[in-house]
């Protein structure tokens, strides 16, 4: 059996057991599930861990819906990078002559899809990005650092159960000066990685770099490895070979700071950086390391998620 | 002539702050205004340009940084 076979085997066989132990919902759609109460307590009781964890640093929390400005989208880099990912919402926009054509079209043919027009808005593909506009203008002395939460999109069918194409971010942001921002990445480094090894997810932090789309992503893969911008923390879920990351800490420089026109307090170009907690993965690690039956997870885990 | 080659890429493709016509061959094109993104568009040309395709190890800062160590590269690659 070749290496992509047994993988493919791997998830097929994971995706299984959870629809089996009914964790997870199929939807008729790769990476689009429904999750049981039982999934969504441990993904609750995950993030009031980090909530108690991070209470000291006083971040501010916002939340914004899994839908974001159009115009917004189209002032980042996104389209150039990550079009195959993008997710855009389309609505119906005629009058009536158009809706009988519409209904025309859907009934018989099943190209209707065609005759929408794009909305205002596009999903969210990271739970940070609706926040860089609306932080236009000058920042605080010491910075923001900003407690994020969503669902977001990211269009990649797939077998694998940790390959989802909607799943929830829970991220901290920084804005700052640069000091502030790597700063920022270097603690939650070391700090994620401190709360998954509690609850036992042994995580190793690796390099890593976006999928960039295409010949010329190939560049913009080897200058984020190269200029060390983003780390991730990985451990197997369904592969040895291919684990999966479960977070990721990003420093984008400024970025964001250039393009929405961000400034820390000493007047210069903020930079920032993210970090993210990838909430399904993390459900599905420690029911992939701990077993499906929560009363039989290690007593230490169950008591620091609160889980009886 | 490289070089010249190059140049008129940089001038069309890489949207630099500085003049061309003012950076010597050992300039940084970082400090000139390159950035993540016009390298993309640079690379891309040079490929098309020269017929050639930059292996992976090659696609760093190193290599884009200078007009100088374009050209090293661009040799090597032409062969």
């Amino acid at each position: 059996m070749s290496t992509t076979d047994a993988l493919q085997e791997s998830y097929q066989r994971y995706l299984n057991q959870l629809f089996d132990a009914k964790l997870l919902i199929p939807s008729g759609v790769k990476g689009v599930y429904g999750r049981s109460g039982t999934f969504e307590n441990v993904i609750d009781q995950f993030e009031q861990y980090v909530t108690r964890q991070t209470r000291d640093m006083k971040p501010e929390v916002v939340r914004f819906p899994p839908v974001f400005n159009r115009q917004h989208y189209a002032q980042t880099d996104h389209i150039y990078n990550f079009p195959d990912l993008m997710g855009s919402v389309h609505s119906f926009m005629g009058r009536e002559p158009e809706h009988a054509e519409l209904l025309h079209k859907f009934q018989c043919c099943g190209d209707w899809a065609h005759d929408l027009d794009a909305t205002e808005v596009m999903l969210a593909p990271a739970a940070c990005y609706p926040l860089y506009p609306s932080a236009t203008g000058t920042l605080p002395e010491g910075g923001r650092l900003v407690d994020l939460k969503s669902f977001v999109f990211r269009h990649e069918p797939s077998d694998d159960p940790a390959r989802m194409q909607s799943f929830r971010m829970r991220e901290f942001v920084r804005l700052g000066t640069p000091e502030q921002a790597l700063a920022h990445r270097d603690f939650w480094l070391e700090n994620a990685q401190r709360i998954l090894k509690s609850i036992g997810l042994d995580v190793q932090p690796v390099v890593a770099n976006d999928p960039f789309f295409g010949r010329g992503g190939r560049q913009m893969k080897a200058t984020q490895r190269d200029q060390h911008l983003k780390f991730e923390l990985v451990i197997p879920i369904c592969s040895e070979e291919k684990p999966t990351a479960i977070t990721s800490c990003n420093y984008h420089l400024d970025h964001f700071g250039s393009v929405f026109k961000i400034n820390s307090a000493d007047g210069a170009v903020a930079h920032t950086a993210c970090m993210g907690f990838g909430l399904e993965r993390i459900c599905l690690a420690l029911f992939k390391h701990h077993g499906l039956n929560i009363s039989q997870w290690p007593e230490s885990v169950r008591k620091l998620l609160d889980l009886s | 002539m490289i070089a010249e080659k190059i140049r008129a890429i940089l001038a069309q493709h890489a949207r630099l702050t500085t003049d061309i016509n003012t950076l010597s061959d050992a300039s940084d094109l970082y400090d000139a205004g390159l950035t993540s993104l016009t390298t993309v568009n640079l690379m891309l040309a040079i490929e098309d340009q020269f017929d050639i395709e930059f292996p992976d190890h090659m696609l760093g800062r190193k290599t884009f940084g200078s007009i100088q160590a374009l050209c090293e590269a661009v040799e090597e690659l032409v062969g």
